[in-house]
Protein backbone atom coordinates (compact mmCIF):
# COMPACT_ATOMS: atom_id res chain seq x y z
CA UNK A 1 0.00 0.00 0.00
CA UNK A 2 0.94 3.59 -0.20
CA UNK A 3 3.89 5.06 1.51
CA UNK A 4 3.23 8.67 2.21
CA UNK A 5 6.84 9.56 2.78
CA UNK A 6 8.13 8.88 -0.75
CA UNK A 7 8.20 12.56 -1.51
CA UNK A 8 10.61 13.27 1.26
CA UNK A 9 13.77 14.98 0.14
CA UNK A 10 16.93 12.95 0.30
CA UNK A 11 19.22 13.96 3.10
CA UNK A 12 21.53 16.70 2.02
CA UNK A 13 25.16 17.09 2.90
CA UNK A 14 25.83 20.82 2.60
CA UNK A 15 29.54 20.50 3.34
CA UNK A 16 30.06 17.97 0.55
CA UNK A 17 28.03 20.12 -1.79
CA UNK A 18 30.16 23.22 -1.49
CA UNK A 19 33.20 21.06 -2.09
CA UNK A 20 31.66 19.56 -5.21
CA UNK A 21 30.59 22.92 -6.66
CA UNK A 22 27.37 23.48 -8.54
CA UNK A 23 26.66 20.01 -9.78
CA UNK A 24 26.40 18.82 -13.38
CA UNK A 25 26.58 21.75 -15.84
CA UNK A 26 24.41 19.94 -18.40
CA UNK A 27 21.53 19.79 -15.94
CA UNK A 28 21.91 23.48 -15.14
CA UNK A 29 21.84 24.31 -18.84
CA UNK A 30 18.61 22.38 -19.48
CA UNK A 31 16.89 23.73 -16.37
CA UNK A 32 17.96 27.34 -16.82
CA UNK A 33 16.89 27.31 -20.47
CA UNK A 34 13.47 26.00 -19.59
CA UNK A 35 13.11 28.42 -16.68
CA UNK A 36 13.37 31.19 -19.27
CA UNK A 37 10.59 29.60 -21.32
CA UNK A 38 8.44 29.23 -18.21
CA UNK A 39 8.76 32.69 -16.74
CA UNK A 40 9.44 34.97 -19.72
CA UNK A 41 5.78 35.33 -20.81
CA UNK A 42 4.72 36.18 -17.27
CA UNK A 43 7.53 38.66 -16.73
CA UNK A 44 6.75 40.30 -20.06
CA UNK A 45 3.10 40.88 -19.12
CA UNK A 46 3.84 42.19 -15.62
CA UNK A 47 6.62 44.46 -16.85
CA UNK A 48 4.59 46.01 -19.64
CA UNK A 49 1.56 46.60 -17.43
CA UNK A 50 3.53 49.44 -15.80
CA UNK A 51 4.33 51.20 -19.07
CA UNK A 52 2.72 53.74 -21.35
CA UNK A 53 0.98 52.55 -24.48
CA UNK A 54 3.76 53.82 -26.72
CA UNK A 55 6.38 51.97 -24.67
CA UNK A 56 4.39 48.73 -24.68
CA UNK A 57 4.67 48.66 -28.44
CA UNK A 58 7.93 50.53 -28.85
CA UNK A 59 10.15 48.81 -26.32
CA UNK A 60 8.38 45.72 -25.10
CA UNK A 61 11.46 44.01 -23.66
CA UNK A 62 12.83 46.70 -21.36
CA UNK A 63 11.65 47.18 -17.80
CA UNK A 64 9.71 50.39 -17.15
CA UNK A 65 11.95 53.43 -16.62
CA UNK A 66 11.08 57.00 -15.61
CA UNK A 67 10.14 58.04 -19.16
CA UNK A 68 7.93 55.04 -19.85
CA UNK A 69 6.48 54.26 -16.42
CA UNK A 70 2.72 54.67 -16.49
CA UNK A 71 -0.12 53.42 -14.28
CA UNK A 72 -2.91 54.38 -16.65
CA UNK A 73 -3.86 50.71 -17.12
CA UNK A 74 -4.42 50.26 -13.40
CA UNK A 75 -6.48 53.46 -13.26
CA UNK A 76 -8.77 52.10 -15.96
CA UNK A 77 -9.09 48.76 -14.19
CA UNK A 78 -9.96 50.33 -10.87
CA UNK A 79 -12.41 52.87 -12.26
CA UNK A 80 -14.13 50.65 -14.85
CA UNK A 81 -13.88 47.16 -13.38
CA UNK A 82 -14.97 45.94 -9.98
CA UNK A 83 -11.88 44.00 -9.11
CA UNK A 84 -12.11 44.65 -5.35
CA UNK A 85 -15.51 43.03 -5.41
CA UNK A 86 -14.26 40.10 -7.52
CA UNK A 87 -11.36 39.59 -5.16
CA UNK A 88 -13.52 39.47 -2.07
CA UNK A 89 -15.86 37.02 -3.81
CA UNK A 90 -12.97 34.76 -4.78
CA UNK A 91 -11.46 34.95 -1.31
CA UNK A 92 -14.81 34.13 0.31
CA UNK A 93 -15.58 31.20 -1.99
CA UNK A 94 -12.09 29.72 -1.93
CA UNK A 95 -11.58 30.27 1.80
CA UNK A 96 -14.89 28.76 2.83
CA UNK A 97 -14.53 25.80 0.49
CA UNK A 98 -11.01 25.08 1.78
CA UNK A 99 -12.13 25.17 5.41
CA UNK A 100 -14.98 22.77 4.65
CA UNK A 101 -12.79 20.46 2.56
CA UNK A 102 -10.05 20.24 5.16
CA UNK A 103 -12.32 19.89 8.18
CA UNK A 104 -14.89 17.50 6.74
CA UNK A 105 -12.29 15.62 4.71
CA UNK A 106 -10.09 15.15 7.78
CA UNK A 107 -13.06 13.84 9.75
CA UNK A 108 -13.78 11.16 7.15
CA UNK A 109 -10.10 10.34 6.83
CA UNK A 110 -9.91 10.00 10.60
CA UNK A 111 -12.88 7.63 10.70
CA UNK A 112 -11.49 5.56 7.81
CA UNK A 113 -8.03 5.25 9.30
CA UNK A 114 -8.96 4.79 12.98
CA UNK A 115 -12.05 2.61 13.10
CA UNK A 116 -12.96 -0.69 11.57
CA UNK A 117 -16.65 -0.37 10.93
CA UNK A 118 -19.16 -1.94 8.59
CA UNK A 119 -18.67 -0.53 5.08
CA UNK A 120 -15.27 1.00 5.80
CA UNK A 121 -13.79 -0.25 2.53
CA UNK A 122 -16.90 0.71 0.58
CA UNK A 123 -16.84 4.22 1.97
CA UNK A 124 -13.15 4.60 1.02
CA UNK A 125 -13.95 3.41 -2.49
CA UNK A 126 -17.03 5.61 -2.75
CA UNK A 127 -15.04 8.70 -1.83
CA UNK A 128 -12.16 7.74 -4.13
CA UNK A 129 -14.36 7.48 -7.22
CA UNK A 130 -14.61 11.26 -7.31
CA UNK A 131 -10.87 11.69 -7.78
CA UNK A 132 -10.96 10.57 -11.37
CA UNK A 133 -14.35 11.78 -12.59
CA UNK A 134 -14.57 15.50 -13.40
CA UNK A 135 -17.50 17.06 -11.54
CA UNK A 136 -18.21 19.17 -14.63
CA UNK A 137 -19.92 16.21 -16.23
CA UNK A 138 -22.78 16.70 -13.78
CA UNK A 139 -23.19 20.38 -14.63
CA UNK A 140 -26.70 20.10 -16.12
CA UNK A 141 -28.04 18.61 -12.90
CA UNK A 142 -25.95 20.86 -10.68
CA UNK A 143 -27.55 23.88 -12.29
CA UNK A 144 -31.03 22.38 -11.85
CA UNK A 145 -30.21 21.53 -8.24
CA UNK A 146 -28.86 24.95 -7.43
CA UNK A 147 -31.96 26.69 -8.76
CA UNK A 148 -34.21 24.19 -6.98
CA UNK A 149 -32.45 24.97 -3.71
CA UNK A 150 -32.64 28.70 -4.37
CA UNK A 151 -28.87 28.93 -4.67
CA UNK A 152 -28.69 30.17 -8.25
CA UNK A 153 -26.37 33.15 -8.56
CA UNK A 154 -25.14 32.86 -5.00
CA UNK A 155 -21.62 32.24 -3.79
CA UNK A 156 -22.99 29.32 -1.75
CA UNK A 157 -23.63 27.28 -4.86
CA UNK A 158 -19.95 27.63 -5.75
CA UNK A 159 -18.79 26.81 -2.22
CA UNK A 160 -20.82 23.61 -2.06
CA UNK A 161 -19.83 22.42 -5.52
CA UNK A 162 -16.15 23.09 -4.88
CA UNK A 163 -16.34 21.36 -1.51
CA UNK A 164 -17.82 18.27 -3.15
CA UNK A 165 -15.15 18.46 -5.84
CA UNK A 166 -12.26 18.78 -3.37
CA UNK A 167 -13.31 16.18 -0.78
CA UNK A 168 -12.28 12.96 -2.57
CA UNK A 169 -8.62 13.91 -2.98
CA UNK A 170 -8.51 15.43 0.53
CA UNK A 171 -9.84 12.25 2.12
CA UNK A 172 -7.44 10.12 0.10
CA UNK A 173 -4.32 12.09 1.00
CA UNK A 174 -5.23 12.73 4.64
CA UNK A 175 -5.95 9.10 5.40
CA UNK A 176 -2.53 8.11 4.03
CA UNK A 177 -0.98 10.38 6.61
CA UNK A 178 -3.36 9.58 9.45
CA UNK A 179 -2.53 5.89 9.17
CA UNK A 180 1.01 6.78 10.19
CA UNK A 181 0.01 8.35 13.49
CA UNK A 182 1.11 5.85 16.16
CA UNK A 183 -1.87 3.93 17.54
CA UNK A 184 -0.36 3.73 21.02
CA UNK A 185 -0.59 7.47 21.34
CA UNK A 186 -4.31 7.44 20.63
CA UNK A 187 -4.94 4.44 22.83
CA UNK A 188 -3.18 6.21 25.67
CA UNK A 189 -5.46 9.20 25.13
CA UNK A 190 -8.49 6.89 25.20
CA UNK A 191 -7.37 5.34 28.46
CA UNK A 192 -7.07 8.86 29.85
CA UNK A 193 -10.78 9.19 29.09
CA UNK A 194 -10.61 11.50 26.10
CA UNK A 195 -13.65 11.46 23.85
CA UNK A 196 -13.26 10.44 20.22
CA UNK A 197 -13.86 14.05 19.16
CA UNK A 198 -11.02 15.27 21.39
CA UNK A 199 -8.79 12.59 19.91
CA UNK A 200 -9.63 13.87 16.43
CA UNK A 201 -8.59 17.29 17.65
CA UNK A 202 -5.36 15.70 18.85
CA UNK A 203 -4.58 14.01 15.53
CA UNK A 204 -5.29 17.00 13.31
CA UNK A 205 -2.23 19.02 14.40
CA UNK A 206 -0.08 15.91 14.01
CA UNK A 207 -0.79 15.76 10.29
CA UNK A 208 -0.48 19.51 9.84
CA UNK A 209 1.91 19.27 6.85
CA UNK A 210 -0.59 17.05 5.04
CA UNK A 211 -3.42 19.45 5.88
CA UNK A 212 -1.40 22.33 4.45
CA UNK A 213 -0.67 20.34 1.29
CA UNK A 214 -4.31 19.46 0.79
CA UNK A 215 -5.34 23.06 1.35
CA UNK A 216 -2.96 24.44 -1.27
CA UNK A 217 -3.57 21.63 -3.70
CA UNK A 218 -7.34 22.05 -3.68
CA UNK A 219 -7.23 25.82 -3.51
CA UNK A 220 -5.61 26.44 -6.88
CA UNK A 221 -8.21 24.82 -9.15
CA UNK A 222 -10.97 26.52 -7.15
CA UNK A 223 -9.45 29.98 -7.42
CA UNK A 224 -8.72 29.50 -11.13
CA UNK A 225 -11.99 27.92 -12.20
CA UNK A 226 -13.96 29.59 -14.96
CA UNK A 227 -16.61 26.95 -15.69
CA UNK A 228 -18.76 27.04 -12.55
CA UNK A 229 -18.69 30.81 -11.97
CA UNK A 230 -19.73 31.22 -15.61
CA UNK A 231 -22.62 28.78 -15.26
CA UNK A 232 -23.74 28.98 -11.63
CA UNK A 233 -22.99 32.56 -10.60
CA UNK A 234 -22.38 34.87 -13.57
CA UNK A 235 -24.12 37.87 -11.96
CA UNK A 236 -22.13 41.05 -11.34
CA UNK A 237 -22.40 40.68 -7.55
CA UNK A 238 -21.06 37.13 -7.48
CA UNK A 239 -18.31 37.23 -10.11
CA UNK A 240 -15.02 35.70 -9.07
CA UNK A 241 -11.65 37.10 -10.14
CA UNK A 242 -11.20 34.55 -12.88
CA UNK A 243 -14.59 35.24 -14.44
CA UNK A 244 -14.26 38.98 -13.81
CA UNK A 245 -10.88 39.09 -15.53
CA UNK A 246 -12.21 37.00 -18.40
CA UNK A 247 -15.11 39.38 -18.99
CA UNK A 248 -13.11 42.53 -18.39
CA UNK A 249 -10.44 41.55 -20.89
CA UNK A 250 -13.13 40.65 -23.39
CA UNK A 251 -14.52 44.18 -23.16
CA UNK A 252 -11.22 46.04 -23.17
CA UNK A 253 -9.55 43.96 -25.84
CA UNK A 254 -8.15 47.04 -27.60
CA UNK A 255 -7.02 48.90 -24.47
CA UNK A 256 -3.62 47.30 -23.99
CA UNK A 257 -2.76 49.16 -20.79
CA UNK A 258 -5.95 48.01 -19.09
CA UNK A 259 -5.53 44.53 -20.50
CA UNK A 260 -2.05 44.02 -19.13
CA UNK A 261 -2.96 45.62 -15.80
CA UNK A 262 -5.99 43.37 -15.40
CA UNK A 263 -3.95 40.25 -16.16
CA UNK A 264 -1.26 41.30 -13.71
CA UNK A 265 -3.79 42.02 -10.98
CA UNK A 266 -5.47 38.67 -11.53
CA UNK A 267 -2.27 36.67 -11.34
CA UNK A 268 -0.16 38.44 -8.71
CA UNK A 269 -2.08 37.21 -5.65
CA UNK A 270 -1.82 33.62 -6.87
CA UNK A 271 1.88 33.99 -7.59
CA UNK A 272 2.56 35.60 -4.22
CA UNK A 273 0.73 32.81 -2.44
CA UNK A 274 2.54 30.25 -4.55
CA UNK A 275 5.95 31.58 -3.59
CA UNK A 276 4.99 31.26 0.08
CA UNK A 277 3.33 27.85 -0.16
CA UNK A 278 5.11 26.09 -3.02
CA UNK A 279 6.71 23.54 -0.72
CA UNK A 280 3.34 22.36 0.60
CA UNK A 281 1.87 22.34 -2.88
CA UNK A 282 4.61 20.26 -4.40
CA UNK A 283 4.55 17.82 -1.53
CA UNK A 284 0.79 17.42 -1.78
CA UNK A 285 0.88 16.88 -5.50
CA UNK A 286 3.46 14.13 -5.35
CA UNK A 287 1.88 12.44 -2.34
CA UNK A 288 -1.48 12.41 -4.09
CA UNK A 289 -0.32 10.85 -7.32
CA UNK A 290 2.26 8.37 -6.12
CA UNK A 291 -0.08 6.10 -4.28
CA UNK B 1 -20.48 -9.62 14.31
CA UNK B 2 -23.51 -11.92 14.62
CA UNK B 3 -25.57 -9.49 16.66
CA UNK B 4 -26.22 -6.24 14.81
CA UNK B 5 -24.95 -3.50 16.98
CA UNK B 6 -26.13 0.00 16.15
CA UNK B 7 -23.67 1.99 14.05
CA UNK B 8 -21.44 3.96 16.45
CA UNK B 9 -22.70 7.52 16.70
CA UNK B 10 -19.31 9.22 16.71
CA UNK B 11 -18.33 7.57 13.42
CA UNK B 12 -21.55 8.85 11.91
CA UNK B 13 -20.72 12.35 13.10
CA UNK B 14 -17.31 12.12 11.45
CA UNK B 15 -18.48 10.86 8.08
CA UNK B 16 -22.00 12.25 7.62
CA UNK B 17 -21.32 15.91 6.68
CA UNK B 18 -18.69 15.14 4.03
CA UNK B 19 -20.62 12.22 2.60
CA UNK B 20 -23.77 14.36 2.43
CA UNK B 21 -22.15 17.24 0.53
CA UNK B 22 -20.23 14.89 -1.76
CA UNK B 23 -23.32 12.84 -2.51
CA UNK B 24 -25.70 15.73 -3.09
CA UNK B 25 -23.38 17.95 -5.14
CA UNK B 26 -21.25 15.45 -6.97
CA UNK B 27 -22.50 11.86 -7.05
CA UNK B 28 -26.18 12.68 -7.44
CA UNK B 29 -25.62 15.23 -10.25
CA UNK B 30 -23.43 12.77 -12.14
CA UNK B 31 -26.12 10.07 -12.01
CA UNK B 32 -28.96 12.51 -12.56
CA UNK B 33 -27.15 13.85 -15.61
CA UNK B 34 -26.89 10.36 -17.02
CA UNK B 35 -30.59 9.86 -16.32
CA UNK B 36 -31.48 13.15 -18.05
CA UNK B 37 -29.60 12.04 -21.14
CA UNK B 38 -32.21 9.29 -21.55
CA UNK B 39 -35.10 11.78 -21.79
CA UNK B 40 -36.27 14.06 -24.56
CA UNK B 41 -38.26 17.27 -24.08
CA UNK B 42 -41.84 17.06 -25.29
CA UNK B 43 -44.41 19.81 -24.89
CA UNK B 44 -43.91 21.17 -21.38
CA UNK B 45 -42.47 17.98 -19.89
CA UNK B 46 -40.16 15.26 -21.05
CA UNK B 47 -40.53 11.66 -22.15
CA UNK B 48 -38.26 8.67 -21.79
CA UNK B 49 -36.29 8.27 -24.98
CA UNK B 50 -33.94 5.43 -24.13
CA UNK B 51 -30.70 5.77 -26.01
CA UNK B 52 -32.40 7.96 -28.61
CA UNK B 53 -30.34 11.02 -27.69
CA UNK B 54 -27.10 9.08 -28.05
CA UNK B 55 -28.18 7.76 -31.45
CA UNK B 56 -28.99 11.32 -32.41
CA UNK B 57 -25.64 12.58 -31.17
CA UNK B 58 -23.77 9.98 -33.19
CA UNK B 59 -25.80 10.10 -36.41
CA UNK B 60 -27.96 13.24 -36.71
CA UNK B 61 -26.40 15.61 -39.29
CA UNK B 62 -27.01 18.46 -36.84
CA UNK B 63 -24.93 16.89 -34.07
CA UNK B 64 -22.76 14.11 -35.45
CA UNK B 65 -20.19 16.16 -37.40
CA UNK B 66 -19.66 18.50 -34.43
CA UNK B 67 -19.44 15.61 -32.00
CA UNK B 68 -16.95 13.57 -34.01
CA UNK B 69 -14.99 16.72 -34.77
CA UNK B 70 -14.77 17.48 -31.04
CA UNK B 71 -13.69 13.93 -30.23
CA UNK B 72 -10.98 14.18 -32.86
CA UNK B 73 -9.82 17.54 -31.50
CA UNK B 74 -9.70 16.15 -27.98
CA UNK B 75 -7.53 13.31 -29.22
CA UNK B 76 -5.18 15.75 -30.96
CA UNK B 77 -5.04 17.81 -27.77
CA UNK B 78 -4.20 14.67 -25.81
CA UNK B 79 -1.62 13.48 -28.37
CA UNK B 80 0.25 16.80 -28.30
CA UNK B 81 0.46 16.55 -24.51
CA UNK B 82 1.73 12.98 -24.65
CA UNK B 83 4.30 13.73 -27.33
CA UNK B 84 5.52 17.13 -26.12
CA UNK B 85 4.55 17.82 -22.52
CA UNK B 86 5.40 14.48 -20.95
CA UNK B 87 8.79 13.97 -22.65
CA UNK B 88 9.83 17.53 -21.75
CA UNK B 89 8.61 16.87 -18.22
CA UNK B 90 10.73 13.74 -18.06
CA UNK B 91 13.85 15.50 -19.36
CA UNK B 92 13.40 18.30 -16.81
CA UNK B 93 12.83 15.76 -14.05
CA UNK B 94 16.01 13.90 -14.94
CA UNK B 95 17.98 17.16 -14.90
CA UNK B 96 16.30 18.16 -11.65
CA UNK B 97 17.15 14.84 -10.02
CA UNK B 98 20.82 14.82 -10.91
CA UNK B 99 22.91 14.34 -7.84
CA UNK B 100 24.64 17.23 -6.13
CA UNK B 101 22.53 19.73 -8.04
CA UNK B 102 22.54 23.13 -6.47
CA UNK B 103 19.47 25.35 -6.58
CA UNK B 104 17.08 22.43 -6.98
CA UNK B 105 14.27 24.09 -5.03
CA UNK B 106 14.58 27.34 -6.95
CA UNK B 107 14.42 25.56 -10.30
CA UNK B 108 11.48 23.46 -9.19
CA UNK B 109 9.55 26.45 -7.93
CA UNK B 110 10.11 28.48 -11.10
CA UNK B 111 9.38 25.60 -13.47
CA UNK B 112 6.13 24.77 -11.77
CA UNK B 113 4.98 28.39 -11.62
CA UNK B 114 2.88 28.53 -14.83
CA UNK B 115 0.80 25.61 -13.57
CA UNK B 116 -0.71 27.62 -10.72
CA UNK B 117 -2.05 30.31 -13.07
CA UNK B 118 -5.58 29.99 -14.40
CA UNK B 119 -6.30 28.88 -17.94
CA UNK B 120 -7.89 32.28 -18.43
CA UNK B 121 -4.71 34.19 -17.61
CA UNK B 122 -2.51 31.82 -19.57
CA UNK B 123 -4.82 31.98 -22.58
CA UNK B 124 -4.75 35.77 -22.63
CA UNK B 125 -1.01 35.97 -22.07
CA UNK B 126 -0.33 33.82 -25.12
CA UNK B 127 -3.02 35.50 -27.16
CA UNK B 128 -1.18 38.77 -26.60
CA UNK B 129 2.25 37.30 -27.27
CA UNK B 130 1.12 35.59 -30.46
CA UNK B 131 -0.79 38.66 -31.60
CA UNK B 132 0.66 40.13 -34.80
CA UNK B 133 -0.46 43.50 -33.42
CA UNK B 134 2.03 43.46 -30.56
CA UNK B 135 4.56 41.50 -32.57
CA UNK B 136 6.43 40.14 -29.55
CA UNK B 137 6.27 36.53 -30.72
CA UNK B 138 7.31 37.51 -34.20
CA UNK B 139 10.25 39.58 -32.94
CA UNK B 140 11.46 36.66 -30.81
CA UNK B 141 11.36 34.32 -33.77
CA UNK B 142 13.23 36.87 -35.85
CA UNK B 143 15.95 36.90 -33.21
CA UNK B 144 16.21 33.13 -33.57
CA UNK B 145 16.42 33.55 -37.35
CA UNK B 146 12.94 32.12 -37.85
CA UNK B 147 11.11 35.40 -38.48
CA UNK B 148 9.80 34.21 -41.82
CA UNK B 149 7.93 31.35 -40.20
CA UNK B 150 5.74 33.45 -37.92
CA UNK B 151 2.02 33.25 -38.63
CA UNK B 152 -1.05 34.34 -36.64
CA UNK B 153 -1.53 30.69 -35.73
CA UNK B 154 -4.48 31.18 -33.37
CA UNK B 155 -6.52 32.55 -36.25
CA UNK B 156 -5.68 29.78 -38.70
CA UNK B 157 -7.89 26.74 -39.05
CA UNK B 158 -5.15 24.15 -39.27
CA UNK B 159 -2.57 25.24 -36.67
CA UNK B 160 -4.92 26.84 -34.10
CA UNK B 161 -5.62 23.59 -32.24
CA UNK B 162 -1.95 22.63 -32.06
CA UNK B 163 -1.07 26.15 -30.92
CA UNK B 164 -3.66 25.93 -28.13
CA UNK B 165 -2.41 22.49 -27.14
CA UNK B 166 1.12 23.86 -26.91
CA UNK B 167 -0.09 26.74 -24.74
CA UNK B 168 -1.58 24.16 -22.40
CA UNK B 169 1.69 22.17 -22.56
CA UNK B 170 3.56 25.31 -21.53
CA UNK B 171 1.26 25.68 -18.56
CA UNK B 172 1.21 22.09 -17.32
CA UNK B 173 4.67 20.71 -18.03
CA UNK B 174 5.41 21.12 -14.31
CA UNK B 175 3.01 18.34 -13.36
CA UNK B 176 4.73 15.43 -15.16
CA UNK B 177 8.05 16.99 -14.16
CA UNK B 178 7.21 16.78 -10.45
CA UNK B 179 5.76 13.30 -10.64
CA UNK B 180 8.76 11.93 -12.54
CA UNK B 181 11.06 13.81 -10.19
CA UNK B 182 9.51 12.15 -7.14
CA UNK B 183 9.76 8.74 -8.81
CA UNK B 184 13.41 9.32 -9.69
CA UNK B 185 14.31 10.39 -6.15
CA UNK B 186 12.89 7.10 -4.88
CA UNK B 187 15.44 5.07 -6.87
CA UNK B 188 18.34 4.10 -4.60
CA UNK B 189 21.70 5.47 -5.70
CA UNK B 190 23.26 1.99 -5.43
CA UNK B 191 21.29 0.82 -8.49
CA UNK B 192 22.80 3.51 -10.65
CA UNK B 193 26.26 3.05 -9.20
CA UNK B 194 26.15 -0.70 -9.76
CA UNK B 195 25.27 -0.15 -13.41
CA UNK B 196 28.09 2.34 -13.75
CA UNK B 197 30.55 -0.06 -12.18
CA UNK B 198 29.43 -2.69 -14.67
CA UNK B 199 30.41 -0.27 -17.41
CA UNK B 200 26.98 0.90 -18.58
CA UNK B 201 26.86 4.34 -20.20
CA UNK B 202 24.58 7.04 -18.80
CA UNK B 203 22.19 6.54 -21.71
CA UNK B 204 22.06 2.78 -21.20
CA UNK B 205 21.64 3.15 -17.44
CA UNK B 206 18.67 5.39 -18.03
CA UNK B 207 16.82 3.13 -20.47
CA UNK B 208 17.72 -0.22 -18.87
CA UNK B 209 17.57 0.65 -15.17
CA UNK B 210 15.87 3.95 -14.49
CA UNK B 211 13.08 3.96 -17.06
CA UNK B 212 11.68 0.51 -16.15
CA UNK B 213 11.65 1.63 -12.51
CA UNK B 214 9.57 4.74 -13.23
CA UNK B 215 7.23 3.01 -15.68
CA UNK B 216 4.35 3.03 -13.16
CA UNK B 217 4.65 6.83 -13.02
CA UNK B 218 4.52 6.99 -16.82
CA UNK B 219 1.10 5.35 -16.53
CA UNK B 220 -0.06 7.77 -13.81
CA UNK B 221 1.05 10.72 -15.92
CA UNK B 222 -0.70 9.34 -19.00
CA UNK B 223 -4.02 8.81 -17.26
CA UNK B 224 -3.87 12.23 -15.56
CA UNK B 225 -3.15 13.81 -18.95
CA UNK B 226 -6.06 11.94 -20.50
CA UNK B 227 -8.60 12.97 -17.86
CA UNK B 228 -7.30 16.56 -17.68
CA UNK B 229 -7.84 16.84 -21.42
CA UNK B 230 -11.61 16.87 -20.82
CA UNK B 231 -11.33 19.95 -18.61
CA UNK B 232 -9.68 22.14 -21.25
CA UNK B 233 -12.85 24.15 -21.83
CA UNK B 234 -11.54 27.24 -20.00
CA UNK B 235 -8.59 27.71 -22.35
CA UNK B 236 -10.51 27.32 -25.59
CA UNK B 237 -13.39 29.47 -24.34
CA UNK B 238 -11.01 32.22 -23.28
CA UNK B 239 -8.94 32.33 -26.45
CA UNK B 240 -11.43 31.36 -29.14
CA UNK B 241 -14.83 31.93 -27.53
CA UNK B 242 -17.70 29.47 -27.18
CA UNK B 243 -17.78 28.92 -30.95
CA UNK B 244 -14.21 27.54 -30.76
CA UNK B 245 -13.14 29.23 -33.96
CA UNK B 246 -11.90 29.61 -36.56
CA UNK B 247 -14.75 27.63 -38.06
CA UNK B 248 -14.99 25.19 -35.10
CA UNK B 249 -11.44 24.00 -35.73
CA UNK B 250 -10.65 24.11 -31.99
CA UNK B 251 -14.01 22.79 -30.81
CA UNK B 252 -13.47 20.17 -28.10
CA UNK B 253 -16.05 18.24 -26.10
CA UNK B 254 -16.03 20.86 -23.34
CA UNK B 255 -16.99 23.74 -25.63
CA UNK B 256 -19.51 21.57 -27.51
CA UNK B 257 -21.06 20.60 -24.16
CA UNK B 258 -21.29 24.25 -23.13
CA UNK B 259 -22.89 25.42 -26.41
CA UNK B 260 -25.33 22.55 -26.57
CA UNK B 261 -26.41 22.83 -22.95
CA UNK B 262 -26.50 26.61 -22.64
CA UNK B 263 -27.20 27.65 -26.19
CA UNK B 264 -25.25 30.27 -28.01
CA UNK B 265 -26.35 33.14 -30.22
CA UNK B 266 -29.15 31.73 -32.40
CA UNK B 267 -28.92 28.20 -31.10
CA UNK B 268 -31.22 27.43 -28.17
CA UNK B 269 -29.92 25.56 -25.14
CA UNK B 270 -30.88 21.92 -24.86
CA UNK B 271 -30.29 20.42 -21.40
CA UNK B 272 -31.02 16.83 -22.37
CA UNK B 273 -28.66 16.90 -25.35
CA UNK B 274 -26.11 18.64 -23.07
CA UNK B 275 -26.51 15.79 -20.60
CA UNK B 276 -26.07 13.37 -23.49
CA UNK B 277 -22.75 14.94 -24.42
CA UNK B 278 -21.58 14.78 -20.82
CA UNK B 279 -22.69 11.14 -20.81
CA UNK B 280 -20.54 10.51 -23.87
CA UNK B 281 -17.61 12.25 -22.17
CA UNK B 282 -18.18 10.09 -19.12
CA UNK B 283 -18.01 6.97 -21.32
CA UNK B 284 -14.77 8.16 -22.93
CA UNK B 285 -13.17 8.90 -19.54
CA UNK B 286 -14.30 5.57 -18.11
CA UNK B 287 -12.90 3.78 -21.15
CA UNK B 288 -9.54 5.42 -20.54
CA UNK B 289 -9.54 4.74 -16.80
CA UNK B 290 -10.58 1.10 -17.26
CA UNK B 291 -7.92 0.59 -19.90
CA UNK B 292 -5.42 1.99 -17.44
CA UNK B 293 -6.56 -0.11 -14.49
CA UNK B 294 -7.16 -3.41 -16.25
CA UNK B 295 -4.60 -3.40 -19.05
CA UNK B 296 -1.75 -1.12 -18.04
CA UNK B 297 -1.68 -1.78 -14.30
CA UNK B 298 -1.95 -5.55 -14.86
CA UNK B 299 0.87 -5.63 -17.37
CA UNK B 300 3.37 -3.21 -15.95
CA UNK B 301 5.93 -4.65 -13.60
CA UNK B 302 6.18 -2.74 -10.33
CA UNK B 303 9.48 -3.12 -8.53
CA UNK B 304 9.56 -2.68 -4.77
CA UNK B 305 12.34 -0.22 -3.98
Amino acid sequence: MARADVWREPLRAPAAMTKEGWGPPGAHLVLAAYVLVAIFPVVLIVMNSFKSRAAIFGEAYTPPRPGTFDLVGYETVFTRGHFEQYFSNSVAVTGLAIVLIVLLGAAVAFALSQYRFRGNTWLALYMAVGIMIPIRLGTVSILNLSSALGLANTLWSLVLVYTAQGLPLAVFILQLFMRQVPRDLLDAARIDGMSEYRIFGLVLPLVRPAVASVAVLTMIPIWNDLWFPLILAPGEATKTVTLGAQMFVGQFISDWNALLAALTLAMLPVLALYVVLSRQLIRGLTAGALK
Amino acid sequence: MGTRRPFPAHILVFIAPAVAIYTVFMVFPLFDSLRLSLYAPQGGGSVFAGLGNYVRLLTDPLYAPRFWGAVRHNLVFFAVHMLVQNPIGLVLAVALSSRRLRGRTVYRTLLFMPTVLSFVIVGFIWQLILSPLWGVGEAMMRMAGLGGYFRPWLGMEGPALVALSLISVWQFVGVPMLLFHAALLAIPDEFIEAARVDGASGWMTFWRIVFPLILPTVGVVAILTYVGNFNAFDLIYTVQGALAGPNFSTDILGTLFYRTFFGFQLQLGNPTMGATISGAMFALIMAGVLLYVFVWQRRVQVYEL
